[in-house]
C-alpha cells in the first residue's frame, strides 16, 4: 500500500473540537426543565446512622425532592462485585460492596446519605445544610496493621474481622531454596499510591422520556456498556430502552471505571421518578471523598540470592488497604502480586496478601493499578542486594533478566484476568542497554558524578525496569461501515478519555481501506452506536478494541475488493485501495470510489445477489487468550539541594517496548503523562488520613499534583517486540509511564545522598520526609 | 441583579443571583461551555478567561463583578465562521499539546497574553507561565513545545 497510516505520527482528528471548546463533556449537557442534585455526605469515618430528618430541607424554596435510602425501596441494593476473585486455591474473600445511599451505618467520610434535587445546584447545596442527622460516632478503623488486631472496631458488622481477603500464591518452593541461599535480604516496604485527580470530576445527567419510554444517560464513565446493562437490569427496563453516552471525558485513569458509583445509580432513578432531567456534577472536594482512590500496601519481603547476585527466590507478604468496600475484588493486590516478578527469572516465589477493610474511601485501580507497589518491592530488593554484594545495579538486573528464548514464560501463578501469568514475548536487555547509553551511565558514575560530588553537589542516577500486563480480555467489538459519501464510520464500545482513540482507531481502518483519516469518523462510548463491549482499563483500548476494529476493517476491505473487482472487471490481486478509491494497479484511471461501491452494494432497485449482504459493512470482535506483556526501563539523573532537600530532575529517559506502535506521537504523549503522574506519586502526592479517618488534604491546595515546573522533559526511545497474541502485534502503553517512578526516585535519591547511607523504603518521599530520614540515618553528618 | 457583559464581542444582558460565579454564568447562562471547571478553588486554571485582556479564574469571581466589562473565552479564539484555528490552537494540535483536552481552554487563555508580551520566551519562562495551570494528562512537555512552536510561527509572521 502506498500511503502508510499505521505507525505514523498523524495529528489527532479530535483536536479541533477540543481546542475550540466545542467538544461535549457531561457537564455541558443542558436540557429543558433540568433539575440539579447535590448529595449529603458523611462527615464521619465510622458511625451508626440512627435517623434522618429531611423536612426542613424540603421546605426550602426551589427544592423539588429529597431522598434517603428508605425512599429507594427495593431499588436499594449493594453494588455488584465487578471482578469476582480469580480461581486461586488458597483464597478467602468476603464480599462487601458500596450502597446507593447509606442506611444504618456510615463507613467512610464522603459516603452519600441523602440527595436533594432542586432547580439549581446552588439551592440544592443550601438545602443540604437543613438535613438533620441522628448519628452515633464509632471508633474509626484507619491503620492497616491495627485494623487486623483482635480488638479492632469492625467496618462491617457481619464479619469476624476487617479481613476482606486472604490469598496465597506460590511457585516452586521458596522455603527450600531459602535454606540453601548464600544471601538473604529482608526489608519492610510501604508504597502509597494516590488520587487519580482527573481534571474533570465525575458527573451524571439522566433524562427519562416517558412517551418514548427511553432513558438517556450521559455519564463520565470508562465503561458505558456495562453501565447501560446494569442500569437496565436495576430499573427493570430492556437494554434497548437505555442509552448511555460517555462523551468526551476529561481524563479517566481508572477510577471512572468503578461501577456503580452511588450517584450513577441514584440519578437515573430520580429522573425516572420525577419525569424530569436531572444533573449531578461532582465538585473537586467531593472528588477526593467520593471518587475511588488507590492507596497503601505494607510489604514484608525477602529475596534469596546466590553470591554472584542471581535471584533464587522471593518471598513477599503484604497488607492491602481496600477502603470501606471492595467492589473491584482483588484486582489491585493481584496486580501487585503478579507484577512484582518483573522482567526477572524468579524460580521460587511465595506471595501472600491480606486485603483489609478500613473506614476510608474505596480503593479501585488507578493508572498502574497495584503494579507500582510490586515493582517497587522488587526493584528495591535488587538495589539493596546490589549494594550488599558490590555488584553494579545495571549488572545485577542484566544477570537476572529473562532471556529471549524463555518466552512464552509461565510464572505459574494466576493473573487478574484469571489466566496463568504467562509473558507472551519480551526482550529486555536491549532496552536496558539503550537506556544506559542514553543516560550515559558509565560516564556519569565514573567521571561526572565524582567530579560534581567533589564540588559539593548531590547528584545521583536511577535506573529501573518493569513489566506491565496489558490488553487483557474478555473482548471488545467494532463495526466499520463505508457510507455512500465515501466516508467511513467506525463504532466501538470502549469509552475514551484522551488517549487519541479517534485518531489511532482511524489509522487502523485507514491502513486497510486507503482512506485518509479525516474521512474516518470514530464513535466511541455511545451504547446506541455499538452495544457490546467492556470498557477502557488495563491499557487495553489499543490492544483489544484496536484488534476488533482491525478485524472488522479487514472484512470490509474484502467486500470492497470483491465489489470493485466485479465493477472494474479486474482481478482482486491487481487492485489498489488508496485515496478513497479502488483502482487497477498501474492503470489509475480505471477506478471506482468507495462511496460509489457503497451505493452500488445497497441499491434502491434491482437486487442484491442472493447470499450476499447489502452495504460495505462488517462487525467483528476480538478477545485475546490472555494479556500482552509490555516492558521498559526508566532512568534519570537528579540533583538534590542538601539544604532544602528539593530535588531537580536533570535528565529523564524512558525506553519502552509496547510491541507495534500505532501512532508514535500519541504513544509519547501517554508516556510523558504517565511519568508526570508517577513523579506526583513518588514525590508530591499523598492522601493523608488522620486517626479520625478524616482526609486532611482534600483540595488541590493541599494535595499537590505536579505542575509544569515539577516535571522534566522526557527523552524516549522504543524497542519493538511484537505480541504474538494479536494480529496487530500491539501491547498496551497507557500505564507504562507511571509504573516504575517510585523505585527510580528511591534509587536516584540514595545515590545522590550516598554519603548518608540512606535507605528509602517508603513512597512517597518528599523533601520533608527526606530530611527526617537523614536525621534518623545518623545526625545527617556526611 | 442585572449583569451586562461583552463576551467574545457579543453583548449579553441577564438577571442573575449575586452569588452566581462567572464560570457558571458563562457555562450555564450563556451556554459557552468551552470554559471548564476543574476545582472551583482557584487552583487548576481550567476556568481561565480573559477579563479586559487579563487572564482571570472565572471560578473565583462573581458574574456581577464582570458587569460592563469585556470577556474572552475559548470560543472567541478561532476566527468565527471558518474551519480555521487560531495559530496558538494550531500549535497545540501540531505539538500534541492536549490529550483529554479538558484543561486546554484554560491553558490557551493563559498563554495568549503571555505570548503577546513575551515574543521570545525561554523554556523556563514558558514553564513559569504554565505553572498556574494543572494538566493531568500531558506531563506539560508537549504544551511547552506548543508554546515554542506558536512563538516561532509568530516570529515568521505567519
Ligand atoms: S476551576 Fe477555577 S481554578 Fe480550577
Ligand atoms: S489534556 Fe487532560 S488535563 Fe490536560
Amino acid at each position: 500500500m502506498a500511503t502508510r497510516y499505521f505507525g505514523e505520527p498523524i495529528k489527532r482528528n479530535e483536536d479541533p473540537r477540543l481546542l475550540k471548546g466545542e467538544a461535549l463533556f457531561v457537564d455541558d449537557v443542558h436540557l429543558p426543565e433540568m433539575l440539579h442534585a447535590a448529595f449529603l455526605r458523611s462527615d464521619y469515618a465510622h458511625a451508626r446512622l440512627k435517623g434522618i430528618d429531611v423536612s426542613a430541607a424540603l421546605e426550602h424554596e426551589g427544592v423539588v425532592a429529597v431522598y434517603t435510602a428508605d425512599d429507594l425501596g427495593d431499588y436499594w441494593q449493594p453494588g455488584p462485585l465487578l471482578v469476582p476473585p480469580p480461581p486461586v486455591e488458597r483464597l478467602t474473600f468476603h464480599q462487601r460492596t458500596q450502597v446507593p445511599l447509606a442506611k444504618d451505618k456510615l463507613r467512610h467520610v464522603g459516603e452519600p446519605i441523602a440527595v436533594v434535587v432542586a432547580t439549581s445546584r446552588y439551592i440544592a447545596e443550601d438545602a443540604l445544610q437543613d438535613i438533620e442527622l441522628d448519628v452515633e460516632p464509632l471508633t474509626p478503623v484507619v491503620g492497616l496493621e491495627s485494623a487486623l488486631e483482635s480488638d479492632a472496631a469492625l467496618v462491617h458488622d457481619g464479619l469476624d474481622s476487617n479481613l476482606a481477603a486472604h490469598v496465597i500464591q506460590e511457585k516452586g518452593d521458596y522455603a527450600a531454596i531459602r535454606a540453601k541461599a548464600e544471601v538473604l535480604i529482608k526489608r519492610q516496604f510501604v508504597y502509597d499510591h494516590g488520587a487519580a485527580a482527573a481534571m474533570e470530576n465525575r458527573g451524571v445527567v439522566a433524562d427519562w422520556d416517558s412517551k418514548a419510554q427511553q432513558l438517556k444517560i450521559w455519564d463520565t464513565t470508562q465503561a458505558p456498556i456495562p453501565i447501560r446493562n446494569g442500569l437496565a437490569a436495576m430499573l427493570g427496563l430492556s437494554e434497548s430502552q437505555v442509552q448511555v453516552i460517555a462523551p468526551f471525558l476529561g481524563g479517566g485513569f481508572g477510577p471512572k471505571i468503578m461501577m456503580f458509583y452511588p450517584e450513577e445509580v441514584v440519578v437515573p432513578w430520580i429522573a425516572k421518578q420525577l419525569g424530569r432531567p436531572v444533573k449531578w456534577i461532582e465538585d473537586r472536594q467531593e472528588n477526593f471523598f467520593a471518587t475511588t482512590h488507590e492507596r497503601s500496601q505494607i510489604h514484608d519481603s525477602e529475596i534469596a540470592l546466590s553470591k554472584d547476585g542471581r535471584i533464587l527466590g522471593v518471598s513477599d507478604t503484604f497488607l492491602h488497604d481496600t477502603g470501606a468496600y471492595a467492589p473491584y475484588g482483588l484486582t489491585v493486590p493481584i496486580n501487585s502480586q503478579c507484577t512484582l516478578l518483573g522482567p526477572y527469572d524468579v524460580p521460587h516465589y511465595y506471595s501472600e496478601f491480606k486485603a483489609v477493610f478500613t473506614n476510608t474511601v474505596i480503593v479501585t485501580p488507578y493508572r498502574g493499578a497495584g503494579r507500582q507497589h510490586g515493582v517497587f518491592v522488587m526493584e528495591r530488593l535488587l538495589d539493596i542486594a546490589a549494594k550488599e554484594l558490590a555488584i553494579d545495579r545495571v549488572e545485577i538486573r542484566k544477570r537476572n533478566y529473562l532471556k529471549p528464548d524463555q518466552f512464552p514464560h509461565n510464572h505459574e501463578i494466576i493473573y487478574q484476568d484469571f489466566a496463568p501469568l504467562i509473558y507472551d514475548s519480551g526482550n529486555y536487555l536491549p532496552a536496558l542497554e539503550r537506556a544506559a547509553e542514553m543516560i550515559d551511565y558509565d560516564n556519569f558514575i565514573k567521571t561526572e558524578q565524582p567530579q560534581l560530588m567533589k564540588q559539593g553537589k548531590c547528584v545521583g542516577l536511577g535506573i529501573v525496569s518493569y513489566v506491565e500486563g496489558t490488553g487483557i480480555g474478555p473482548y471488545e467489538g467494532a463495526r466499520v461501515k463505508v457510507d455512500a459519501s465515501g466516508k467511513i464510520n467506525v463504532a466501538t464500545g470502549v469509552g475514551t478519555q484522551g488517549q487519541g482513540h479517534f485518531t489511532s482507531f482511524a489509522q487502523i481502518v485507514a491502513e486497510q481501506l486507503g482512506v485518509d483519516i479525516e474521512h474516518i469518523r470514530v464513535v466511541t462510548g455511545d451504547t446506541s452506536e455499538f452495544g457490546w463491549g467492556c470498557g477502557t482499563f488495563a491499557s487495553r483500548g489499543a490492544v483489544v478494541a484496536g484488534n476488533a476494529i482491525h478485524a472488522a476493517a479487514v472484512r470490509v476491505r474484502k467486500k470492497v475488493l470483491k465489489h470493485a473487482s466485479e465493477h472494474l472487471e479486474a482481478a482482486e490481486e491487481d487492485l489498489v485501495l488508496e485515496g478513497g478509491k479502488a483502482f487497477v494497479k498501474d492503470v489509475p484511471t480505471k477506478s471506482v470510489s468507495l462511496g460509489e461501491l457503497a451505493q452500488m452494494s445497497n441499491p434502491l432497485r434491482g437486487a442484491v445477489k442472493p447470499g450476499s449482504e447489502p452495504g460495505l459493512e462488517a462487525t467483528d470482535y476480538f478477545g485475546p487468550e490472555r494479556g500482552a506483556t509490555a516492558s521498559g526501563v526508566h532512568a534519570m539523573i537528579v540533583e538534590i539541594d542538601p539544604e532544602t532537600m528539593m530535588l531537580e530532575i536533570k535528565k529523564y529517559i524512558v525506553v519502552h517496548d509496547c510491541g507495534k506502535v500505532i501512532n508514535p506521537m500519541i504513544l509519547e504523549g501517554q508516556i510523558q503523562g504517565g511519568v508526570a503522574q508517577g513523579i506526583g506519586n513518588a514525590f508530591y502526592e499523598e492522601l493523608v488520613y488522620d486517626d479520625d479517618g478524616q482526609l486532611t488534604n482534600a483540595s488541590f491546595m493541599d494535595y499537590l499534583i505536579p505542575t509544569a515546573n515539577d516535571v522534566p522533559t522526557v527523552e524516549s526511545d522504543h524497542v519493538e517486540t511484537p505480541s504474538p497474541l494479536n494480529p496487530l502485534g500491539v501491547k498496551g502503553a497507557g500505564e507504562a509511564g507511571a509504573i516504575p517512578v517510585g523505585p527510580l526516585f528511591a534509587q536516584a535519591i540514595e545515590d545522590a545522598l550516598s554519603g548518608f547511607n540512606l535507605e528509602i523504603l517508603k513512597i512517597p518521599v518528599s523533601p520533608g520526609k527526606l530530611f527526617e530520614l537523614l536525621q534518623e540515618s545518623g545526625d545527617g553528618a556526611q | 441583579m442585572n449583569v451586562c457583559v461583552t463576551v467574545n464581542g457579543k453583548v449579553y444582558e441577564r438577571v442573575v443571583e449575586p452569588r452566581l460565579l462567572l464560570s457558571d454564568f458563562l457555562r450555564h447562562e450563556l451556554n459557552l461551555t468551552g470554559t471548564h471547571v476543574g476545582c472551583e478553588q482557584g487552583v487548576c486554571g481550567a476556568c481561565t478567561v480573559l477579563l479586559n485582556g487579563d487572564p482571570v479564574r472565572s471560578c473565583l469571581i462573581f458574574a456581577v463583578q464582570a458587569h460592563e466589562q469585556e470577556i474572552m473565552t475559548v470560543e472567541g479564539l478561532a476566527p468565527a465562521g471558518t474551519d480555521k484555528l487560531h495559530p496558538l490552537q494550531e500549535a497545540f494540535r501540531d505539538a500534541h499539546g492536549l490529550q483529554c483536552g479538558f484543561c486546554t481552554p484554560g491553558f490557551l487563555l493563559t498563554l495568549l497574553p503571555f505570548i503577546e508580551e513575551n515574543p521570545n520566551p525561554t523554556e523556563q519562562e514558558i514553564r513559569e507561565a504554565l505553572s498556574g495551570n494543572l494538566c493531568r494528562c500531558t506531563g506539560y512537555q508537549n504544551i511547552v513545545k506548543a508554546v515554542k512552536l506558536a512563538v516561532e510561527t509568530a516570529e515568521r509572521g505567519e
